[in-house]
């Protein structure tokens, strides 16, 4: 009987094993065998080695867009980090209209990047945005032109992105904190801790699970960031803001060369499996702790 | 029911479905389901005259535009590789279908391009493009000049300019009298595209028609590393000095814009530019100038729009896509296409006098067979053209030695030849 019960779970979750299967590690490993080939256009059957691996780390546009990827992910993981946690706990100290100003910070999120994108992109524009607006208001010195800096227009990604996700994160957290035990905080005020350290020392090691999975969410957020960047400045100027996910997209539509893009698409897939194998692992860890 | 039974009912009942439809052949009007990407109000305008002039001579023409030329290709491949393909598919003139010719999925037109006498009015660049071994495998609809230069009569007034510049020096001659004007001198927008076209331009203007076809056709090591095509990049990369701040990232429409309301003197762009000025009511000679290349001898860049006809054995496709090959290279669908899309016919032999000055100017260019080319497109892969643009693109932008540009041309060029 209860063979048979175990039989029929396995029997429904098929379904979803062979979509797995075929849809993610099959297209993955279509993926890698096309990055292997001299395809164009179409996929051909030959076998070019590494080649298309080579091409691409020669090749100063994706060297560019790895930076740049590197820069991004940084600054963004680490200001949504930074920010939401801020927010949350603002948010946790029971100040009035909590659900007003929680709607109004996870907003952001709700909406497509394409269009808040352009949005930003009109902001930020030096002739029709916020530094005209600022400087006919009196401080006409006021400039802020990094969208059309090369060094510093990646910055404006940032800005953007924070802006979106870091609502996101402050749920997540806001979530955390409320699963901490009320007592903790009796205790802490009884032996005249102040607030600060108890959220450094006390609330933050508590969070860490918390904390791990919006590590992971803005992770992905980072290696797939596309939308961002082209909404605002098509990877320019010139190629400044470039990324990964918008070389692969050149070369896979426009430039009709599936080969190169597919490579490139298989080293971002090796970055993220490497941001993500440590934290994997150290979860493994502690849940072996946890059993013995 | 045995699961053999099974298999031979449904076979059964299919083969019953298929053999009475193979048997009705009716003399339906010949359906021309064609993809393509002109979903702007001019665009649109100028589909519709060809979607007219195909059922005036008894065809049904179902649209499927779809926005954005990328999208519009990739569903177009999508559908041939999956078995569904369109009667037609609109390409580039360009190097952007041979994959696709050479994969065995087009059928070819050649009884219509041998009956229409095709090698008789048609450019040599168009032909060297739609004809692969022999078989032409693309019908072209019209011709777009990428590198016209235009010129705002208000901003040359007030800057004091009394004639179009004749010559690179004279341009920036021009340029520089804008600036001392207060004018921003070259209006453009800083997309990648945009910079490439400024290059062509240049190019085809100082480095004239040998250089060109040397550079981008040739690929010749020894032109991209030579002395004249150094000049040429010297060329490219001084223009952007008479750019405004706020260039990176405009569309090209806005730019055209800044001409329109006299507020920049010139610009380099193609020629669906005129269709800016016209909807701002705006004459050609009187509010802006149009300036097909310096002298008499410039180069004519030709860039345009082709129709694709993917594999078909159905009878009825297959008359529907010859019907449609020789309808939209008709003489009088050429001019009413051309008037709405700001293009020029694909064939000299139209009357011209429906359309503007400045599409004037550039059919009575093309008579000359010498001075045709081809962007580009025409001469290079898709992958190499965007190699060639990712290195442009990066000299407009930041400051890098003419020789490492040089040197990264060649290596672009090389790359997936």
């Amino acid at each position: 009987m209860k063979r048979r019960r175990w039989g029929m779970a396995w029997l429904a979750l098929l379904p979803m094993a062979l979509t797995v299967l075929l849809a993610y590690l099959g297209t993955t490993l279509w993926t890698l065998r096309v990055s292997l080939s001299s395809s164009r256009t179409f996929p051909r059957d030959d076998f070019v080695g590494l080649a298309q691996y080579q091409r691409l780390f020669e090749n100063e546009r994706w060297l560019q867009s790895l930076g740049n990827l590197a820069v991004y992910g940084l600054l963004f993981m680490l200001a949504c980090m930074v920010i939401g946690f801020a927010l949350a706990v603002f948010i946790d100290q029971k100040v009035r209209g909590e659900g007003l100003l929680r709607t109004a910070f996870l907003y952001p999120y709700a909406m497509s990047f394409v269009a808040t994108g352009l949005v930003w992109q009109w902001v930020l524009n030096p002739g029709a945005g916020l530094q005209p607006a600022l400087q006919q208001l009196g401080w006409s010195d006021f400039t802020f032109d990094w969208i059309i800096d090369q060094d510093k227009v990646i910055y404006t990604v940032v800005i953007a992105s924070v802006w979106q996700a870091a609502g996101l994160v402050m749920a997540m957290l806001l979530a955390g904190l409320r699963g901490i035990d009320e007592d903790i905080w009796k205790a802490a005020r009884m032996d005249g801790i102040p607030a600060w350290r108890v959220y450094l020392s006390i609330v933050l090691p508590m969070l860490a699970p918390t904390l791990a999975t919006v590590f992971v969410l803005l992770s992905t957020a980072v290696v797939k960031v596309f939308d961002a960047v082209v909404a605002m400045t098509q990877g320019g100027p010139g190629t400044a803001s470039d990324v990964p996910a918008k070389f692969i997209m050149d070369h896979l539509f426009g430039r009709a060369n599936i080969a190169l893009a597919s490579a490139g698409a298989i080293v971002l897939l090796l970055t993220v499996v490497v941001l993500v194998a440590p934290l994997l692992y150290a979860r493994s860890r502690a849940r072996a702790r946890e059993g013995a | 029911m045995t699961p053999s039974r099974m298999l031979i009912t449904t076979m059964a009942a299919a083969l019953a479905l298929t053999l009475p439809g193979a048997s009705r052949a009716q003399p339906a009007p010949l359906k021309a389901e064609v993809i393509h990407w002109w979903t702007a109000g001019g665009e649109s305008a100028a589909v519709k005259t060809l979607a007219d002039a195909y059922r005036a001579a008894g065809g049904t023409w179902v649209d499927t535009a779809i926005a954005l030329g990328e999208q519009a290709r990739a569903v177009a491949i999508n559908r041939i590789v999956g078995g569904n393909p369109p009667t037609a598919a609109q390409f580039n003139t360009s190097k952007q279908f041979l994959d696709v010719v050479e994969q065995g999925l087009l059928n070819n037109v050649d009884a219509v391009a041998q009956r229409d006498g095709w090698d008789k009015f048609l450019p040599e660049t168009v032909l060297n493009v739609i004809r692969v071994k022999g078989h032409y495998y693309a019908a072209p609809v019209d011709i777009h000049m990428p590198a016209w230069i235009w010129t705002s009569k208000a901003a040359f007034k007030k800057a004091g300019i009394a004639a179009d510049p004749r010559s690179m020096d004279e341009l920036f001659a021009a340029l520089d009298k804008l600036r001392a004007a207060g004018l921003v001198p070259l209006a453009h927008g800083g997309q990648t595209w945009q910079d490439n076209i400024v290059f062509t331009a240049v190019l085809a203007n100082q480095g004239g028609r040998e250089l060109y076809l040397k550079v981008l056709r040739d690929r010749d090591p020894k032109a991209i590393l030579g002395e004249p095509f150094k000049q040429v990049l010297l060329s490219f990369k001084r223009l952007q000095g008479y750019v405004d701040k706020g260039s990176p990232g405009r569309n090209w429409n806005d730019a055209t814009a800044m001409l329109i309301s006299g507020k920049a003197g010139v610009q380099f762009m193609g020629d669906w530019a005129k269709g800016e000025f016209a909807l701002a009511r705006q004459e050609p000679g009187r509010d802006y100038g149009c300036i097909a290349g310096f002298g008499p001898a410039s180069p004519y860049i030709i860039q345009g729009d082709v129709f694709v006809f993917p594999k078909t054995d159905k009878p009825d496709a297959l008359k529907a896509q010859q019907l449609l090959a020789s309808v939209i290279t008709a003489p009088a669908a050429q001019v009413a296409f051309s008037q709405r899309k700001g293009s020029i016919p694909i064939r000299t032999d139209v009357d011209a006098s429906k359309l503007d000055a400045c599409a004037q100017q550039g059919l009575a260019i093309m008579k000359d067979k010498s001075r045709q080319l081809g962007n580009g497109e025409v001469y290079l892969s898709p992958d190499q053209n965007g190699a060639l643009s990712d290195v442009l693109t990066a000299y407009w932008n930041r400051n890098i030695p003419v020789e490492k540009v040089q040197k990264d041309i060649l290596a672009a060029l090389r790359e997936g030849g």
